[in-house]
């Protein structure tokens, strides 16, 4: 059983991130939309905490990086930058999806 | 695949309407069949046939309404959510004694029994919004 977990907060503006990461267990997935993309920014409070998640699976949805001026070398190593197109494939590949707000 | 899509957030709040938008659009594209689409919260905001942004703004309602016609897609409003914050259809204007409505008429309003058979109905439950 694998999960996707949506995150659309900024890890700056609210603690969904970090109780997503509570309750992410290996072998799913966490998708960083909306102002959740700002969880996906390197050299940030978050990055060591995305490093150190392990078995997890980070993706950031592309468009609303591109929508807050966040281009994508900004991003940390190993999250994956997706469309919406992954976004149904991921809601697809996994038993469920789980969002935090 | 049967996709269940749950939205608790305004048109114009942040950004949930639009995600969510664009997220049963692809999946339509893709083949995957979209059960129903259910507003909750601050979400039946999105079935108000009055709204008028401006001429260079998406209109969130519409957008929703054009997809609706497309796909036939079940368009539904919380009805104790659409209550408190007045959207109101001919139905609920004759049990409440209003004299207007503002539902969109490709949207409907019923209970949270149809976000349940959703849920159950659906193979996956996608929720956006606060």
């Amino acid at each position: 059983m694998s999960e996707l977990h949506t995150v659309n907060k900024s890890p700056f503006e609210k603690n969904s991130f970090d109780s997503c990461l509570g309750h992410v267990l290996e072998g799913s997935a966490v998708l960083l939309y909306e102002d959740g993309v700002y969880a996906a920014l390197k050299g940030t409070a978050t990055e060591g905490k995305v490093k150190a998640a392990q078995g997890v699976k980070f993706y950031a949805l592309g468009p609303d990086l591109k929508a807050r001026g966040l281009a994508q070398d900004r991003v940390s190593d190993g999250i994956e930058i997706i469309d919406y197109a992954g976004f149904v494939d991921l809601a697809t590949e996994h038993d469920k999806v789980v969002a935090w707000v | 695949m049967k996709f269940a899509i749950q939205i608790n957030e305004g048109p114009y709040q942040h950004q949930a309407s639009d995600s969510a938008y664009l997220f049963t659009k692809t999946a339509l594209e893709k083949g995957h069949e979209i059960f129903r689409v259910f507003f909750y919260h601050d979400g039946v905001g999105n079935g108000t046939r009055l709204t008028t942004p401006p001429q260079d703004d998406r209109h969130v309602v519409n957008r929703w309404a054009e997809l609706a016609e497309k796909h036939e897609l079940d368009l539904v409003v919380c009805v104790a959510a659409a209550q408190r914050r007045g959207l109101v259809d001919d139905g609920e204007a004759e049990r409440n004694g209003k004299d207007a409505t503002n539902i969109h008429p490709k949207f409907r309003i019923s209970g949270l029994g149809q976000l349940i058979e959703a849920a159950i109905q659906a193979d996956r439950l996608v929720v956006f919004g606060d």
